[in-house]
């Protein structure tokens, strides 16, 4: 019932919304007032929500293999909060946060991440989990990669051989590393063997094995999809003794509250120190499906892990570097924030 | 039910809701600003009327996601209407599908409209008729046509993926209640995940709610009023 008036409430609102759009322009405030007094008092409705909303933007690896299905429930019980969940890719995830339409972001692609921390738009990022990246392929192998120690030669294999290859194409974190990875082969792949799909990881697997073709794919989510497809790990990642180069971080970042006011900022950071706490992470460890763990927590460190918070080529050798002792950026700080008549 | 895989109950009735709900507010959105603009339309003669007519056509081939990309750009934080706060909830979903479904009633309303034979409306004027009247006995000969525009409206509104996924965001409660999420958007998540039959099972579900609309519809087309055709 409670729902029904809810719904009620939001046609209403936005009937009058739209049908009013065009005529006066200071008609519109206290209708978008309307629709959110109707969401609010929806959820404080709503059996175990409450008035604190966190829009959380991901990529489809955590909430495609269900970690979040277990992580997010407790966080909405222990901070009496809803999370509001969109699956993206990477990439798509970071642009809606960049446009503060999201109060914290999970994602995995740490160039794009860090990015994201230089424009200023993330705050306080932290380590939460890792997995790594394994190159998948038809179980005939054409190409012949099976067991190779480097990723990067894998794929000059499979380009020279001319084997079909399925990208993600979506400037995903699976799609930026496997970019990265042609990088690192010195190939620019390119002709008809080379196929952008445009999917998510999953349908991208199921499409590649399809059409016997290899593509790369984080472990978590190959191991999800694994019973409905015939593809095999070839190349193995560094969780199984693979290259370095496969690996898969996941970090959490807060989006800056000087950048977008209206952010949830505390819930953001509640959501971030959640995932690290020893709970959140002993959730992340315990996850596993059909038996296999899919990803391996990594925020709990007794020694300091400063790397996390900063972009990974960050020179604290540098000037301004260590910027809480520059002289300098003090004699801001005060220029900045202490009234002229203080 | 097979195929369904292990969804439950509470998740297949919510994006089923949540689908009926948006479409059908995009639809009697597009209604109520629709058909008095298809009657405007064919009751006046203006220059570069034939122009108007063919944006509005035009606007049938509006493709979703562009529409989706502009709402987004619109409702976003950094946006115009930034200050709302409406992206990612049902309502933006609401004004994409409007803008898409406006389009299609319109240009069908209009031909359904046009189609009535002028001398009927001289006759209604000649008897002494109000415009207002014409325009009643008009929307009452051109009923099959209306309720057709409005049928194709809501299986242009239903069926749309690409621009709810955008402005939606594709949002469940952990509860399992969908928030944005519509059959259209839940079908995108199967897919994803590789979960074809699953994804064909929502798809028939999608079918049958459209079939149960279009057979509510023609009940109400054929009906025959006092007077009506048929």
């Amino acid at each position: 019932m409670a729902i029904q008036r809810r719904r009620f409430l939001q046609a209403a609102g936005v009937g009058a919304i739209l049908g009013l759009s065009g005529c006066t322009g200071d008609a519109e405030p206290p209708q978008a007032a309307d629709g959110e007094s109707g969401s609010q008092s929806g959820s404080s409705d709503g059996s175990s929500s409450s008035d604190q909303e966190l829009t959380l933007a991901t990529t489809t690896s955590t909430y495609d293999t269900g970690l979040l299905d277990e992580l997010n429930p407790v966080f909405e019980e222990k901070f009496d909060a809803t999370v509001k969940t969109i699956p993206q890719g990477t990439g798509a995830a970071i642009e809606t946060a960049r446009n503060g339409d999201a109060d914290v972001i999970l994602v995995h692609a740490r160039g794009a991440e860090d990015e994201f921390l230089k424009e200023g738009y993330g705050v306080n990022r932290r380590d939460v989990m890792f997995n790594d990246f394994v190159v998948v392929g038809p179980a005939d192998d054409p190409a012949g990669i099976e067991g190779m120690e480097s990723a990067a030669d894998a794929f000059a294999t499979i380009a020279e051989s001319e084997a079909t290859f399925v990208s993600r194409g979506d400037d995903s974190g699976t799609n930026k590393k496997e970019l990265l990875i042609w990088d690192a082969s010195g190939v620019d792949p390119a002709g008809k063997w080379y196929r952008e799909i445009g999917k998510g990881m999953g349908d991208t697997l199921v499409q590649a094995d399809q059409s016997g073709a290899y593509t790369l794919s984080d472990r978590g989510t190959f191991l999800a999809t694994k019973s409905k497809i015939d593809l095999e790990i070839l190349v193995q990642g560094p969780l199984k003794g693979g290259p370095t180069i496969l690996k898969n971080p996941y970090g959490v970042i807060p989006v800056n509250p000087a950048k977008y006011p209206d952010v949830n900022y505390s819930l953001a950071m509640a959501y971030a120190g959640f995932l690290t706490s020893p709970e959140g992470q002993d959730i992340i460890d315990s996850y596993t499906v059909d038996g296999s763990q899919l990803f391996f927590p990594n925020a709990l460190s007794e020694s300091p892990q400063f790397g996390q918070y900063v972009p990974e080529d960050y020179d604290d050798d540098g000037g301004n570097a260590s910027a809480s002792v520059s002289d300098a950026q003090f004699e801001q700080w005060v220029a900045e924030n202490v009234p002229e008549d203080f | 039910m097979f195929g369904l895989g292990d969804l439950n109950l509470t998740y297949l009735v919510s994006i089923t809701l949540v689908s009926l709900y948006v479409s059908t507010a995009a639809v009697l959105v597009s209604a109520t600003l629709g058909l008095p603009m298809a009657l405007a339309v064919s009751f006046r003669d203006f220059r570069g009327k034939a122009v108007v007519t063919s944006i509005i056509s035009t606007g049938m081939g509006f493709p979703s996601v562009v529409v989706g990309l502009l709402v987004l750009l619109a409702l976003s934080r950094s946006g115009p209407l930034g200050e709302f706060e409406l992206l990612f909830t049902p309502e933006a979903m609401i004004l994409s599908q409007t803008v898409l479904a406006l389009p299609v009633l319109v240009s069908v309303a209009l031909s359904a409209i046009q189609s009535v034979p002028q001398d009927l409306r001289d006759a209604a004027f000649a008897s002494g008729g109000t415009s207002t009247d014409v325009a009643l006995l008009v929307v009452r000969e051109a009923r099959y046509g209306i309720v057709t525009a409005l049928l194709a409206a809501y299986g242009r509104a239903i069926s749309e993926v690409g621009s709810v996924l955008i402005v939606g965001g594709n949002i469940v409660f952990s509860d399992g209640t969908s928030f944005t999420r519509t059959l259209t958007t839940a079908i995108t998540v199967e897919a994803r995940k590789g979960n074809i039959e699953t994804g064909i099972a929502l798809g028939g579900i999608l079918l049958a709610l459209v079939l149960a609309v279009n057979a509510l519809g023609a009940r109400f087309r054929d009906r025959t009023p006092s007077g009506g055709r048929r």
